[in-house]
């Protein structure tokens, strides 16, 4: 046996600290070892069991979702989940964080997110068809606020629009608890068939392992463990971890591995991503319970003198990593190179169930696979509930209702975000039927099912209202699955499945870990009753700065299916319609926006989310859609019913004269399940209403170019748009 | 009407033009990888289509108007033959210098994408013979340099020839010279354009303001 390059026992103590291993885990890796490790078995014990990689204080909590249902073809566990969609077509989506980075180096870090995600949806073999992103920033007042919005756009804007998957949708929202911290979140949607679905479990022995896309560089080394820790003040020193991406790269990657899909020549396939060449050959080998044997020579380098600890733990972007059945590496090859890309046989698989490294003559690594997942440390951190918040009690309208409307439609996280999207090309690939602002999911019709002569469609938002869930985890938990679900319900789409990118601070303080536990149980109870299960997920933890946590923030990716495009409907209000709202409204003022923006107070509980109600409502209101009764369909959420109705009016420019005299609590009060209407056929949604023992009232009529509030006063939609429009370009004003 | 579309590397509406041609045609164009250096033979139509060649790392269609394909592209131009480029395509066509002028970064260095509105400056051409002189029509477009430019001598010369063929008729937001959308060449059929008529062909999805352009050239096309 060759002689391994042993680190000596103190340097080796002291690297484990540096790498983020804590003593009990590195004494738990000497163990499985039997001896001192070498610094690239050190480093793949480090990245492998970072918080990142491993969930280990997560897993716990994460068992209790659901993610199962006849639709589910892929959960958890791959690349991204899979859930059919009719025709034998099947959609498959994943969200993931790139938080850290994002604070870092804003352009580079939300650019390598939106192309981390993007390969994890193609490595399953399908053409990604949409990206949304889920965006939170500190306050708007910081011009380092301002700067970090920039770069996270241009950054999105700048890999998506060039890899040309348009940018449909998502949700931004500012509060000072994310001044050290921003969020964000990509989420990637694709479509294949059925029966090409591919995963990275590898088997044969003795089968190529390949190497694919852009060189190794020394760019990213260590970027797993970064994201697992909080933030100091000295965090910008660690830009050199932080990835550069190359979207043209992953644009020919895209094409090269989906022709190279359509043949016959792949066993195993999976991005490198989080930890590299580590964490994508340990994975793939360890999934088919296999070994592997890797030759760093052969590993394309960006650099030259990298050693093999460098190469594995480098997170270099737009690479993956396939193992191809025997003697189909000269077809493989063909492809990549018409592409311009690196193509490396740079493995076999083995049947030993370990992992081999040499470089340059010298056995750097070799270990056994087996453990590093089934013996990764699994933390029950300790938990504190976080206290109820007592009653709101009667809260005086200062202002009144048109004067809260408008500052509310002028707010940060309520005002258009047509200065956003404007930077994100939304329409390539000629299938976007609902884009950003027309409907409150995004509707993108699938190609493969109009080339088959169907009409299929995806519907698709993302949400998540993170001061409920600081004020009450549970109850925000279960409020973002069901924001999501009334999201794509409005749209007439049927919810099937969500993915979840669970953002938190530091889960070593119990009232950290009790938000985390709080909203799992929250979320499931929502999946549950919702028939809306997990299918893929992702966990953010550490996003502290300087010891303060942000909002706990469990932002949901969901997806919907409509059989029929044409019968989908945006939120742009028609003229001459009568307007019909559905579900209870009881005033419920704590948590809200109105609470916020005009009195002045974040305080009270958030609303209550009684999902049987949510179910019944949103059923009904989707058959009404599907009908043809409802031409226009809005939910209520952040800023109540009169911003809803406020929201349809701006959308087309067409007034609307309400009936109902109410006070402040009915008009900007964020009741849960409830939905705007607009038709042509009241009575027949009233009857329905009430066969369905669902709330139900008149609101008032749509025409004009006003918004008339009986009692209160009237406002132009003009007036309204000039409002809502001013506030994103005066803040990003020099940027 | 038998049409090709060139893909580069980094292309990426290519899917979307075929698209929009099969619905004014009826018929599949043919795809052609840049590395070929001969188009198909009986050809009516040669687009070079949107997206980022070569990842627009150099000035956007500058290696793509390098490309093998690109010595038969002109070929088939000076024969006569109708040549479409949109966005990326435009920018090639004009660093092909089968188009005069250039186009620049955006005025507000921002990539752009959103609705505009167009204004057809020439009806008469195998390209916009559905349009009526002078129709407003809306149109998507999707570019970080579109903005177009000319030197004086040569926008007077393609004002003074009727070669703008589409203009911005309410913002011009890129801040192109005298709102310049899209021009000709000389005979009438080269023709480059910066919005994406190609992603209005169906009221199902972006709506079909932009069909003409493609019921036109089917039509003209189809029996040439």
């Amino acid at each position: 046996m060759d002689a391994l390059p042993l680190l000596e026992p103190a340097r080796a103590a002291q690297l484990a600290a540096e790498f983020g291993l804590k003593p009990d885990e590195y004494d738990r890796a000497l163990a499985i070892l039997g001896r001192q490790p070498t610094l690239c078995e050190l480093g793949i014990f480090s990245v492998m069991w970072s918080e990142h990689c491993s969930y280990k204080s997560s897993r716990v909590w994460l068992k209790q979702l659901p993610t199962k249902a006849p639709w589910v073809l892929v959960g958890p566990g791959e690349n991204a989940g899979v859930i059919s969609i009719g025709d034998g077509l099947a959609a498959v989506f994943k969200m993931e964080s790139h938080n850290h980075p994002s604070f870092i180096e804003p352009y580079n870090g939300a650019a390598t997110g939106v192309g981390g995600i993007l390969r994890d949806v193609f490595t399953m073999g399908a053409r990604p068809i949409a990206n949304l992103n889920a965006l939170r920033f500190g306050d708007p007042a910081l011009p380092r606020t301002r700067q970090i919005l920039d770069g996270v756009v241009r950054g999105i804007g700048g890999y998506g629009n060039c890899v040309g998957v348009p940018t449909v949708g998502g949700e931004v929202n500012f509060h000072p608890a994310y001044n050290g911290n921003p969020l964000v979140n990509a989420m990637t949607v694709g479509v294949l068939r059925e029966d090409r679905i591919f995963t990275a479990a590898a088997t044969g022995v003795g089968n190529p392992v390949v190497y694919v896309g852009s060189k190794t560089g020394r760019d990213g080394i260590h970027g797993a463990t970064m994201s697992s820790t909080e933030f100091s003040a000295d965090s910008e020193e660690k830009r050199p971890t932080v990835q550069i991406g190359d979207p043209f790269a992953e644009k020919l990657l895209i094409e090269a591995c989906l022709e190279l899909m359509a043949t016959d020549a792949i066993v195993a396939i999976q991005d490198m991503g989080a930890a590299g060449l580590t964490s994508s050959s340990v994975e793939m080998a360890g999934k088919g319970g296999m070994g592997i044997a890797l030759e760093m020579d052969a590993v394309p380098q960006r650099e030259s003198g990298m050693s093999a600890y460098e190469m594995m733990l480098s997170e270099s972007q737009e690479r993956m990593l396939m193992v191809l059945k025997p003697g189909r590496e000269e077809l493989a090859e063909r492809i990549f190179r018409k592409w311009e890309l690196d193509f490396a046989v740079i493995g076999r698989l083995t049947d030993t169930g370990r992992i081999t490294i040499r470089h340059k003559g010298v056995l750097e690594a070799d270990m056994e696979l087996a453990p590093l997942e089934s013996q990764a440390p699994l933390y029950h951190r300790p938990t504190e509930e976080t206290p109820k918040q007592p009653p709101l009690g009667d809260v005086p309208d200062p202002i009144g209702i048109i004067a809260a409307l408008e500052r509310l439609v002028a707010a940060p996280d309520l005002c258009s975000r047509r200065w956003i999207w404007d930077q994100y090309d939304a329409q390539v690939g000629g299938q976007t039927s609902k884009r950003p602002g027309q409907a409150d999911a995004a509707i993108v019709r699938v190609e493969e099912s109009v080339e088959q002569g169907g009409a299929i469609a995806l519907a698709i938002t993302t949400d998540c209202t993170p001061r409920y869930v600081q004020a009450d985890p549970e109850e925000g938990g279960r409020q973002a699955v069901a924001e999501a679900w009334r999201n794509i319900t409005a749209t007439g789409a049927l919810p099937r499945a969500i993915t979840d990118n669970m953002n938190f601070g530091n889960p070593e303080k119990p009232r950290i870990m009790g938000q985390f536990a709080a909203a799992v149980r929250g979320m499931a109870a929502a999946c549950i009753a919702l028939d809306f299960p997990v299918v893929s997920g992702n966990v953010s933890l550490y996003n502290e700065t300087e010891g303060r946590a942000i909002l706990p923030t469990p932002a949901i990716g969901g997806v919907g299916v409509i059989a029929d495009v044409a019968k989908a409907v945006g939120l742009a209000l028609p003229d001459g319609c009568e307007l019909v709202l559905v579900g209870e409204t009881d005033g419920h003022l704590g948590q809200s926006l109105w609470l916020r923006e005009v009195a002045g107070r974040e305080d009270g509980p958030p609303p209550p989310v009684d999902l049987a109600a949510e179910r019944r409502n949103g059923e009904l209101v989707r058959g009404l859609i599907l009908d043809g009764t409802v031409l226009a369909c809005h939910d209520c959420a952040d800023g109540g019913l009169l911003v809803a109705v406020a929201e349809m009016c701006m959308a087309s420019g067409v007034g609307a004269t309400l009936s109902a005299v109410s006070g402040h609590g009915f008009w900007f009060g964020e009741d849960q399940a409830r939905y705007v209407l607009a038709t042509r056929e009241p009575e027949a949604v009233l009857a329905a209403a009430r066969a369905a023992h669902v709330p139900a009232m008149r609101l008032g009529h749509s025409g004009g170019g006003d918004l008339v509030v009986p009692g209160a006063g009237s406002i132009s939609v003009a007036r309204l748009r000039d409002l809502n429009e001013a506030t994103l370009p005066a803040m990003m004003q020099g940027y | 009407m038998k049409a090709a579309i060139v893909t580069f590397p980094g292309t990426n509406r290519e899917r979307d033009m075929a698209i929009a041609l099969r619905r004014a045609s009826g018929q599949r164009p043919q795809m052609v990888w840049h590395r070929e250096d001969a188009l198909p033979a009986g050809l009516d139509l040669v687009v070079l289509p949107g997206g980022f060649s070569y990842g627009d790392y150099l000035r956007c269609g500058a290696m793509a108007a390098q490309s093998p394909i690109m010595a038969a592209v002109r070929a088939f131009a000076a024969r006569g033959g109708h040549v479409l480029g949109v966005c990326n395509g435009f920018q090639m066509l004009c660093e092909a210098q089968l188009l005069p002028g250039a186009l620049l970064r955006n005025a507000s260095l921002r990539f752009l994408a959103m609705d505009c509105t167009m204004r057809v400056e020439r009806a008469d051409l195998a390209f916009t013979r559905h349009f009526r002189q002078g129709q407003e029509f809306r149109a998507t477009m999707a570019h970080g340099d579109g903005n177009w430019f000319g030197d004086d001598d040569t926008t007077a010369m393609l004002e003074g020839e009727g070669r703008v063929v589409f203009r911005y008729a309410d913002a011009n937001l890129n801040g192109s010279r005298n709102a310049i959308a899209g021009i000709c060449s000389a005979n009438g059929r080269v023709l480059g354009l910066m919005p994406h008529p190609e992603n209005c062909v169906d009221p199902l999805v972006g709506g079909e303001e932009g069909l003409p352009l493609f019921t036109s050239l089917a039509e003209s096309l189809a029996a040439a």
